[in-house]
Parts: structure tokens; sequence; C-alpha cells
């Protein structure tokens, strides 16, 4: 993928480039003060990045509950992208820690769940550095894109058909919780 | 007189536990015998599955049942159970988020009847013989149930009206639990017949928990004789009290172990796991990724740990390698 080239349009190409027409899903968590502030400087300076990101701002990277991050998998983003303020630069003094040792201990608890470590990413990234912000989206889409999809949602779909069968064959109507 | 309200209790995939704390009412019980009638209890009284479908739709005020849901009788038998009753309970942490049986989601089927028929250390099984679901036996056609691939919970199979959680539930909770019906004061459908409090609310070490935990290091509890007195996390030791429901009154802390987390979490947390997973890194004293991970090194087995009675009904529902395969085209994998 080019870097610099102002390209003010969403790169539809790019959309149609995956294979089957599969494009990873991104979901990206930004600290406001710092990392949310630097995608904007991005846009406002017109670099390009991978259109694969779905920002979510929050007010600081410690608020990032590790439930959202399995939600994210759940629910179809094959790639979560944490962004906070540099070490001693968190407005709340310690989210960004908190954040760091949660995606430490997350890394461990999504490889025994059978998600690549890979697929979740911290980066520090401060509000001027608006270049890392494309640097982290850019790498990220590139580690899940050669990963290939997760599909949990359908896949357990597919698996649940094996209880769908009996029960309407009972007569009764299911409703699938999860 | 009026005729009593009808009940039935029901194990799906369970240890019998949910069974003996039923009886564990004691003198309870007679009141509630006395109370209601009970229509179907395979394992105390002598019941079929006939006299169930006998029975008119929605004939039982309420059915408790109990155990995860994995095999095609079971499916059959809550769906039945289900048409029978007005108020379906599911009974104990198996049925109602999958229990201790739901960590099985973390292998496939294929590795489990391998292990259990052929690879396990004490079985002898040169022919590799395995349960099928039909076979012939001296001219006999014989069948038994299918083995789902996945484990589930109650609600992942039939619509559920309550929770009553545990493992199993208290006696107090199920005689609440049957007044409440009789006296007609069950609370809005979905809901979880415990309090919605974190265990730690009851706890009798509370006090000695501190406001701000720092974690050096985790110790697992067959290491040390913990502190009788102490809050089980001020010591080190995973204890699931802040992400656990109350309700048991805290049955294992008196017995001087720390709360494994049987109760399921409180209405505002979605995941227990991942809840009991931020609560306790957020407070480990590191603030770097090599000390943060040295650290907790001291929790071996975090799904066995914060999903030991959730994990069926946990946001990912088990491990996610041993899903289908995806029918998708996989991006530019080579
Ligand atoms: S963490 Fe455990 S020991 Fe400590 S107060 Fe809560 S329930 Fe009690
Ligand atoms: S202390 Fe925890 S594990 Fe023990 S009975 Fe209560 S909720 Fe269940
Ligand atoms: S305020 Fe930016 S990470 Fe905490």
């Amino acid at each position: 993928m080019q870097d610099d080239t102002v390209i003010p349009v969403p790169r539809t190409e790019a959309v149609q480039a995956g294979v089957g027409g599969w494009e990873p899903k991104i979901v990206a968590f930004f600290c406001n003060w710092c990392t949310y502030t630097a995608a904007d400087l991005a846009g406002v300076s017109r670099l390009r990045y991978a259109p694969n990101v779905r920002v979510i701002r929050v007010m600081c990277s410690g608020r990032v509950d590790p439930q959202f991050v399995l939600d994210a998998f759940a629910k179809g983003a094959v790639g979560v992208l944490i962004g906070g303020c540099h070490p001693g630069d968190c407005h709340y003094i310690e989210g960004n820690y908190k954040a760091l040792r949660r995606v430490t201990f997350l890394h461990r608890l999504l490889e025994s769940l059978g998600i690549e470590k890979e697929r979740l990413r911290l980066e520090w990234i401060s509000a001027s550095e608006g270049d890392r912000v494309r640097t982290a989206v850019n790498e990220i889409t590139e580690t899940v894109r050669q990963l290939g999809p997760l599909d949990i949602r359908s896949r357990n779909a597919a698996l649940d058909r094996e209880v769908e069968a009996r029960v309407h064959a009972h007569g009764e109507e299911a409703i699938l919780h999860a | 007189m009026p005729e009593k309200p009808k009940i039935g209790f029901y194990w799906c995939g369970s240890c019998g536990g949910c069974e003996e704390s039923v009886v564990d009412l004691a003198l309870d019980l007679l009141v509630v015998v006395d109370a209601v009638d009970i229509v179907f209890f395979p394992v105390g009284m002598d019941f079929k599955r006939e006299d169930v479908e006998a029975l008119p739709d929605g004939a039982m005020a309420a059915c408790f049942i109990n155990g995860c849901i994995r095999t095609s009788e079971q499916e059959e038998m809550s769906a039945l159970l289900r048409q029978k009753s007005q108020n379906l309970i599911a009974y104990g942490a198996c049925a109602t988020s999958g229990g201790i049986p739901g960590l099985a989601n973390q292998f496939t089927k294929e590795q489990i009847l391998r292990f259990v028929y052929e690879t396990s250390p004490s079985t002898h099984n040169e022919a590799g013989v395995r349960p099928q679901v039909a076979s012939q036996d001296a001219g006999h056609a014989l069948t038994i149930p299918a083995l789902r691939d996945r484990v589930r919970a109650l609600d992942q199979v039939v619509d559920v009206d309550y929770y009553l959680p545990g493992c199993p539930p208290t006696p107090e909770l199920l005689k609440n639990a049957v007044l409440a019906l009789l006296n007609g004061q069950l609370p809005e459908k979905g809901s979880v017949l415990a309090p919605d409090v974190a265990l730690c609310d009851q706890c009798r070490r509370k006090d000695t928990k501190p406001t701000e935990l720092k974690y050096t290091e985790f110790i697992r509890p067959h290491l040390v004789k913990a502190d009788p007195n102490t809050c089980f996390l001020a010591q080190g030791i995973v204890c699931m009290g802040p992400s656990t429901r109350s309700g048991c009154g805290a049955l294992c802390i008196e017995g001087n172990m720390p709360c494994s987390g049987c109760f399921g979490a409180t209405s505002r947390v979605r995941d227990q796991g991942a809840k009991m997973l931020s609560t306790l890194a957020a407070s480990v004293t590191a603030d770097n990724r090599d000390d943060a991970e040295r650290i907790l090194a001291g929790i071996p087995d975090p799904v066995g740990t914060f999903y030991r009675y959730s994990l069926p009904h946990s946001l990912l529902r088990g491990s996610t390698a041993n899903l289908p395969k995806s029918t998708r085209n996989g991006g530019s994998r080579p």
C-alpha cells in the first residue's frame, strides 16, 4: 500500500482487492486525549491509511474493558487496536498502565480461546503523532489480512443448527440466546 | 381443597449435586411437598417420560431443570418440559451458564471421544470401540442419544423464565423461589433469583479488602495456608468474589477457600471471566509487559479460573479453534 499520496476518498478499489471480496474489519479504541486527536491530525494532514478501522473514542485507554475486546471479536471484528497516551502521559495517571496489563493478560486468554494474539494490539500514540496512527492501522490491517477471517458469529450459528433441527422437530420454537 | 400447583424437577448433563440440594431442604422439604404437587422428579420418584407427555401443556406451574445440555435427549426433554410448564427455571450453574461441563467447549467432540475411549491412561479398548447412536446387539436394534458438538446452557436450547444459580444453589434460594411462586411474587421474566450484588458485599472478610489492591504475585490456594480472616485478594489468592453474584452466603470463604465464581455475574456484567481478568490485571504492580507477564503467570489457566462455570455463556462460548471452518474465502492467506 502506498504511503503519503493525498487521496481524499475511500479507496474502493482496495475494498474490492480482498480475495472473495473479504476485507478485514478492525475496531479501534482511541483515547480522546492522544490517539484520537492524532487520528484527527492524520485526517487533516490527509495521511492515507487503510480504511478498515472503525474508531471508537474512549476517554482513556484504561476505559477499554476486556469485555469490549471479546465482544468486538464475537460480533465480527478480526482485529482490535487500542491507542493510548505514552507511559507517564495518561490524563488519569495510571489508565494506560492498566490497559497494558489487561492487554498482556488478554493475549494469553485469547490464545487459549483460539484467537491469535496478534489480532489485539496496543500502541502509545501522542496527539502529534498522526503518522504513527497511519503506521499502526496499516500494520494491524496487514497482520489480520494475513491471519484471515474469524467469522465467529456465523460459525457459532452453523454449530447451533444441530439444536434447532431437534427442537423444531418437537414443534417448539427455540429462542437461541448468545 | 383447591388443587395444589404442580412442579417438576429434571436433570440433564449434571453431577447430581443439584438434586442433592433439593433434598438438603431438610425439614423445609416437608413444607414444600405440602404446598405443591411434585409430578416429575426422576431421581427421587418413579415418574416416566410418558407421564409428562400425558400432562396438558402448561400443566406445571414450574419446572426446575439442572445440568448442561449436550445430548439430543436433553434437548428433547427440555423442549417437552418447556411445553408443559408455565415457568421454566434453570436450576444451578450448568443450566444457567453451562457450568463445569461447559469447559468441554475448549475441545472438539472428536478430541473428547478419542481421549475417553482410546488414549486415557485407564482405558483398554484395543478395538477402538466408540458409542454409536444406533447399533445391533443379539438381534436387537439399540439406540442412544446423540452427543452434540458443544455444551450449552438451557437458554441456548429453549426459552427460560428464571435462573437459580449456584453449584449447587442453596436450599434457602430454592425455598424462596418456591415461596415466590406460590405467592405469585416472582419478579420480571428473565430474572436471576439471587441478590444482584457482588459476593464481596456478603463476605465477612470485606473489611480487610484494601480499597487499592496491588499484586506483586499470585499464590495458588493449595500452596499456602490462607489466613482465615483476611480477604483472599489481599493475600494474593485469586478470589472471584468481586465479579460473582452473592446469594450463597459466602460458603467457600467460610471454609477458607476462595470463591470460584459459581453464582455467575451480576446483571451489570455480560462476561464474568473478562470482568475478573480486568479487575485483577488492572491492579498488578507492573509498568511494562515483561513484569506484567511474570506476575500474571501466577494464574496459569485463565479460562479454567475465570470461566469455570460460564464458558458456554461467555461472549466467545469456548475455543473458537473448534468451530466449523469459515465458509468465507480467507483474505489473502496463502
Ligand atoms: S475478594 Fe473474596 S475474600 Fe475478599 S471480600 Fe471479596 S469475596 Fe471476600
Ligand atoms: S463462594 Fe463462590 S464458589 Fe463458593 S458457593 Fe459462593 S459463589 Fe459459589
Ligand atoms: S488519558 Fe490517554 S491513555 Fe489515559
